[in-house]
């Protein structure tokens, strides 16, 4: 047992990552379901015990093979990277036992295990990026992400997925160059490839030109790979076509997982005094941050298909994460970590009900959800659930997020930031509104088939997501308490 | 069972009955006692706190602490504690008037009805008790959002549109104004707590105590301060038992009531005096007070002018608040109660005209007091105590206002409140005079035109025509469901007349 724990950091990397060829030999769609099943639930188990044991003991340092680095690779899990971990893998459980009735069996019955074998990749390029402590393997692990998220929303029923997932792998594609060309840059300007010694040979007030040119390609790579505006192209059009289930999962993980990214290269790489003081970093980005809250939640309101919608919304969220990161304070860090964590709960319980929604009416138009509050009350019960979080209702996930912003901004004495916050939840009211009126308050159109409320296996998932949002909005130690220590070291306070 | 339990009893219990009631929605007999029953058993649970209230005590009781120094938390200070037990007693009389009226009415969709009614009143206790303007914010959100659907009740697309102002309106206000009210005051004092003597002293410079007073007094809309008092008329298109009790006692109530905590225990009323900031409110309120009763002259739906006037009456509780003497904010506190026995005294005999005879407009009502004379008894009561005359408890408020007026040296609001008064007769006496004044004779032949004309009037008119014929002079009145309710929220305006010192004394402690 002691070898057990001992090796966990590397466990909760390989076991997924071995189940997924495992997932392809066994074929049969039930086994390759209990292999995933067990396999991320297995990585949501260490990703817990993992956070215990760095809020107890502080930062834990794992080498992978027993080469000590800065030769070998070096897993390195401070509060942040445990928190983000405990994220993937705990909407990775979640969404699991839902992709089995999800719409998806449907038209890949029997390809099931290919679904399988790259949820289950993905998951492990997602988590990799957030345990490792080395900048390439980072890369690596991206870069397994990534294609295995091209192939997820390539399974998407409507033939559009496929150019959507092309447009996806082409934007996502130059993202990580440009990531894998600052990490080039870097280890020619010190030598190295840990990330925590890196953060050390770096000059911290000189103006290198390669380091200023790797900080441009890093953040810009990874903007792109955050869908932060104005490189946001490829994100609606991937959430909107790839299956419910991935929709769900990637719209949960993968942006927050290059935010992570993004924070983790600013703050501890580059270094605070680098990224923010000799370089004018925040204004642009609280900038762009800002456009995206309005531009995205204004588009929002145009869509008629929900899914776009909420895919819209998600860039729009971004926008506050990203917006968190560019006030550079303790507290701002700790609002955009927070909402890191309570966006995932919202969109991911979000993005389920649309999927049981697809899976009675076989759309996820505005107008085809006429009339569905009566007929399938407790999925559109969970939409409003979701939906208030989003919004940010007190006693939901969302409040504390747009709580903890509002007094960054005041705090850093933006006050007119604070009221640009506000006004943006105001527009997601709107958005938010239109589906409910048009589940709650439209009849269904005369002839509609009659459709029943979505199966249990679709329902229990979500309705885990929406209570989740509802118990962290109430009970927030352990997302705020995490963020705030995350906070204080990335800014040296602590 | 200690206090605190009674406190957070005092909420679920309604919360657990709109759960029931749903469930015993099929069963119209074994739902309305279930409304019943959880609306006494409420009302005995409010009563379990207010005798700690009275010696003196501040019962709390904190349920969750969301981020450190924030907590979902509940404390009854005498003025929630009279509001939680008009809401409370209110409900009950307004429970067995609505089964009269509803089933009168025929309305369909009562168990959603019901259910909603329950909700709304378990977050208007919220509001009353709460100990932190975050928590209040929090149940003030949930008392908009539950009567969203009572106001859209008929589902009609005057009712959607009226829904929308509702909605629009009380919602863009408390999301865009009174939530950053909170934040900025969260910020700025580091604490949200009621506390005697206010929490921003000395935390704000004096310009900025102008913009917070403005964004929480236009923030918190159920105060229906002019120009954000559309949602209040637009919201009678509700069945009446909504409009007697929720949109003249408890979510109005609740908007005025927050003003009042706020004026009290956030800013502390003796801030507000040194520093003047509330000057402009006192000439909102007391234009608001004027607008809104000549406004009322001009409507000619009895439900309409009661909804102005009540948006006239709100605006006397708002200038008490303003003028911040202690005379004043009693006074002010008191005409909480004394406005809400009066005007649901007013809503239940409109709802009883519109059950028994099917006439909304005032115009149509000549003579109909012979027939109805038990109705138009009580609405003369609540007409009178609302003008505030002796012996009923509008007088006492009233009274203890225009004190205040003197006291800060507004005299021109004393002026205000007496025109308001001959305003008040002017438009609700008439109401009276044409029930009982016009002549008995026309009626026969009134009551054969409106039979031919039918849907000339309004359109439930054809339903009870049938009536008409055979009625003239006999008297008819609406179900005993809807006319003892009514009596017995008028006798409450007598016996707060006579029991006013009481009040008083209970609500003294809030400006000490």
């Amino acid at each position: 047992m002691g070898f057990f724990l001992e090796n966990l950091p590397a466990l909760i990397i390989v076991v997924p990552l071995i189940a997924a060829p495992l997932c392809v030999l066994l074929q049969g769609k039930d086994y390759a379901f209990t292999v995933a099943l067990l396999a991320t639930w297995f990585s949501f188990v260490c990703a817990c015990y993992l956070v215990a044991r760095v809020t107890t003991e502080g930062v834990i340092s794992y080498e992978m093979g027993g080469w000590p680095p800065p030769i070998g690779i070096e897993y390195r899990i401070d509060t942040l990277n445990a928190f983000v971990l405990l994220i993937v893998s705990g909407i990775g459980s979640v969404v699991a036992p839902y992709s089995r009735s999800s719409l998806l069996f449907e038209y890949v019955q029997d390809r099931a295990y290919m679904f399988y074998a790259a949820y289950l990749l993905c998951l492990t390029g997602l988590m990799g990026v957030a345990i490792t402590g080395d900048a390439f393997n980072l890369f690596v692990f991206l870069e397994i992400s990534s294609l295995s998220s091209y192939v997820l929303i390539a399974l998407g029923f409507d033939r559009r997925a496929l150019t959507a997932s092309y447009q996806y792998l082409i934007m996502g594609t130059i993202g990580a160059t440009f990531i894998v060309i600052a990490i080039g840059l870097l280890y020619q300007a010190t030598g190295t490839l840990n990330m925590a010694d890196i953060a050390q040979r770096l000059p911290k007030d000189g103006y290198d030109r390669t380091i200023v040119a790797a900080f441009g390609f890093l953040v810009i790579g990874a903007a792109l790979k955050i869908a932060l505006f104005p490189l946001h192209q490829w994100l609606p059009n991937a959430y909107a076509y790839a299956p419910s289930t991935v929709s769900a999962f990637l719209a949960a993980t993968a942006t927050k997982v290059s935010v992570y990214i993004l924070i983790r290269f600013l703050f501890t790489v580059f270094g605070v005094q680098l990224s923010f003081e000799v370089l004018p970093t925040s204004l642009p980005l609280m900038i762009l941050a800002v456009i995206a809250m309005f531009a995205a939640s204004t588009v929002a309101c145009f869509q008629n298909d929900v899914k776009r919608m909420l895919a819209y919304s998600s860039v729009a969220q971004i926008g506050y994460m990203v917006l968190g990161i560019s006030f550079v304070t303790v507290l701002g860090l700790q609002a955009g970590i927070v909402h890191l964590f309570n966006h995932a709960l919202m969109k991911g319980a979000l993005f389920l009900v649309l999927g049981a929604i697809f899976y009675r009416i076989g759309s996820c138009h505005i107008e085809s959800l006429a009339g569905a509050g009566r007929r399938m009350p407790w999925t559109m019960a969970a939409f409003v659930g979701g939906g208030l979080s989003l919004i940010g209702v007190p006693l939901t996930a969302g409040f504390i997020s747009k709580w903890y912003l509002i007094q960054a901004a005041l705090d850093k004495g933006w006050w007119f930031v604070a009221i640009l916050i506000v006004a943006s939840s105001l527009i997601a009211v709107i958005y938010i509104w239109r589906v409910i009126e048009s589940a709650y308050f439209r009849s269904a159109p005369e002839g509609a088939p009659a459709v029943a409320e979505a199966p249990l296996s679709l329902l229990v998932p979500a309705w885990v997501l929406v209570v989740a949002n509802v118990w962290f909005g109430i009970d927030t130690r352990l997302p705020v308490g995490m963020a705030r220590l995350a906070a204080e070291t990335l800014m040296g306070v602590k | 069972m200690g206090v605190q339990e009674y406190i957070l009893l005092s909420m679920i219990l309604p919360l657990l009955g709109a759960v029931m009631i749903g469930m015993s929605g099929p069963r119209p007999n074994q739902r309305e006692t279930v409304t019943i029953v959880t609306a006494i058993a409420t009302f005995v649970c409010v009563l379990q706190v207010l005798q700690p209230v009275l010696d003196g005590q501040i019962p709390a009781v904190t349920v969750a602490e969301i981020v450190p120094g924030l907590p979902l938390a509940f404390a009854v200070e005498p003025l929630g504690m009279m509001f939680a037990l008009i809401a409370s007693f209110l409900w009950i009389v307004t429970s067995f008037y609505a089964i009269g009226y509803m089933r009168g009415h025929n309305e369909p969709n009562q168990t959603r009805f019901y259910m909603c009614f329950a909700i709304a009143i378990a977050s208007a206790l919220g509001v009353a008790f709460s100990a932190n303007m975050f928590t209040l914010f929090i149940a003030y959100e949930v008392l908009t959002l539950s009567t969203y659907p009572l106001v859209t009740h008929s589902q009609t697309e005057e009712a959607k549109r009226a829904g929308r102002t509702y909605l629009g309106i009380l919602m863009s206000t408390s999301i865009g104004l009174l939530l950053v009210a909170v934040i900025w005051t969260w910020w700025a004092a580091g604490t949200l707590d009621f506390t005697k003597g206010g929490i921003l002293k000395g935390k704000l410079d004096d310009g900025l105590v102008i913009v917070m007073l403005f964004l929480y007094m236009y923030g918190i809309g159920k105060a229906a301060l002019m120009p954000i008092h559309r949602w209040l008329p637009a919201a009678m298109v509700a069945p009446t038992p909504v409009s007697a009790l929720l949109h003249a006692v408890a979510v109005v109530k609740a908007g005025v009531f927050t003003i009042l905590k706020v004026i009290i225990y956030i800013f502390g009323a003796e801030y507000l005096r040194e520093t003047g900031a509330s000057v402009w409110l006192m000439y909102v309120a007391g234009a608001t007070i004027l607008l809104a009763s000549l406004v009322a002259l001009t409507k000619d739906n009895l439900k309409a002018r009661l909804a102005y006037s009540t948006v006239s009456q709100l605006s006397y509780i708002v200038l008490a608040g303003a003028l911040s003497t202690s005379m004043s904010l009693v006074g002010g506190a008191m005409h909480i109660a004394m406005h809400a026995f009066g005007k649901i005294t007013l809503f239940f005999c409109a709802g009883a005209i519109m059950v028994a005879s099917h006439k909304t407009e005032i115009s149509q009502m000549r003579g109909l007091g012979w027939r109805m004379p038990f109705t138009f008894g009580a609405f003369l009561i609540g007409a009178l105590s609302v003008i505030g005359l002796p012996p009923l408890g509008g007088s006492w408020s009233k009274w203890y206002i225009a004190l205040g007026a003197a006291d800060a040296d507004q005299l021109i609001f004393i002026a205000v409140l007496m025109i308001s008064s001959l305003l008040n007769i002017a438009y609700l006496f008439p109401v009276f005079a044409r029930g009982f004044f016009g002549p008995r004779a026309e009626e026969e032949a009134q009551m054969a035109d409106a039979h031919h004309h039918g849907d000339g009037h309004h359109g439930t008119d054809e339903h009870g025509a049938g009536d008409h014929g055979a009625g003239g002079g006999r008297i008819q009145e609406a179900p005993l469901f809807c006319v003892v309710p009514l009596w017995v929220t008028a006798l409450g305006c007598f016996a707060l007349f006579l029991f006013a010192d009481r009040l008083y004394a209970m609500l003294a402690p809030i400006v000490k």
